[in-house]
């Protein structure tokens, strides 16, 4: 999707060079080639005509209600300017997020690549045909 | 010329807002995983956001840890629609209720 494409734009621009990158690596790369699968292998003859929540009258007030509320919270405070950026820098935006990451997080490192194991064997285990 | 990061936010929270509504409104479990992908970008916006505009590199790290998360969350929630399609056929999530009282 171009949204995601557009994300790693944003992510350029605001100088994550780095999450730009694995951004469009899993997303485009990824999750798009998944969700391509999914709805290649359900069959989505039935499934194109739009078909809607029981009320999308209410459904659509509740959202366009939480979206007021978000621009009006947002509007109460808004950031200042942006500090120079120096830490982001040094030595180039990758360095910088590898040392962070494998110092400061490592913990958060290891504990992600754990949840991504248990999500990997809970997809095979949902996914994969009943033995007989 | 940097970005200021109010724009930033609002972009954020557009997007957010489509995946909200995308959520409540349609019935497709395909096209509600989409949406909570989108949400999902939004805050990740709002990491890498923060990060820049606080000047440290906590956000951009946590961003990535988003992006893996993310990524295992799609895997999982895809093979539980091609499991509710193999079973009963039909991937709206409207006639997937056998947990209703």
């Amino acid at each position: 999707m171009v949204s995601f494409l557009s994300m790693a734009g944003l992510y350029v621009l605001l100088e994550a060079e780095f999450v730009a990158a694995v951004q469009v690596l899993v997303y485009a790369g990824g999750i798009m080639v998944l969700f391509l699968f999914v709805i290649m292998l359900v069959n989505l003859r039935d499934a194109a005509g739009m078909r809607f929540a029981l009320r999308p009258a209410i459904s659509a007030v509740v959202g366009l209600l939480a979206t007021g509320l978000m621009l009006h919270l947002f509007m109460r405070g808004r950031p200042g300017p942006a500090a120079a950026t120096s830490a982001l820098r040094q030595g180039g935006n990758l360095q910088a997020i590898g040392e962070a990451m494998f110092s400061d997080y490592l913990l958060p490192f290891e504990i992600a690549s754990l949840l991504l194991l248990v999500a990997m064997i809970g997809a095979i285990l949902l996914a994969r045909q009943p033995r007989n | 010329m940097p970005v200021p990061a109010a724009h930033v936010l609002v972009v954020s929270l557009l997007l957010f807002a489509i995946g909200i509504i995308g959520v409540l409104t349609r019935r497709n479990a395909i096209i509600i995983l989409m949406s909570i992908e989108l949400m999902m970008n939004a805050a990740n916006l709002n990491l890498v956001a923060f990060s820049r505009q606080l000047n440290q590199i906590g956000g951009q790290v946590f961003g990535v840890f988003t992006i893996a998360i993310a990524a295992g969350e799609v895997a999982v929630g895809l093979a539980v629609v091609l499991a509710m399609y193999r079973n009963r056929d039909s991937i709206h999530v409207d006639d997937v209720r056998l947990m209703k009282g």
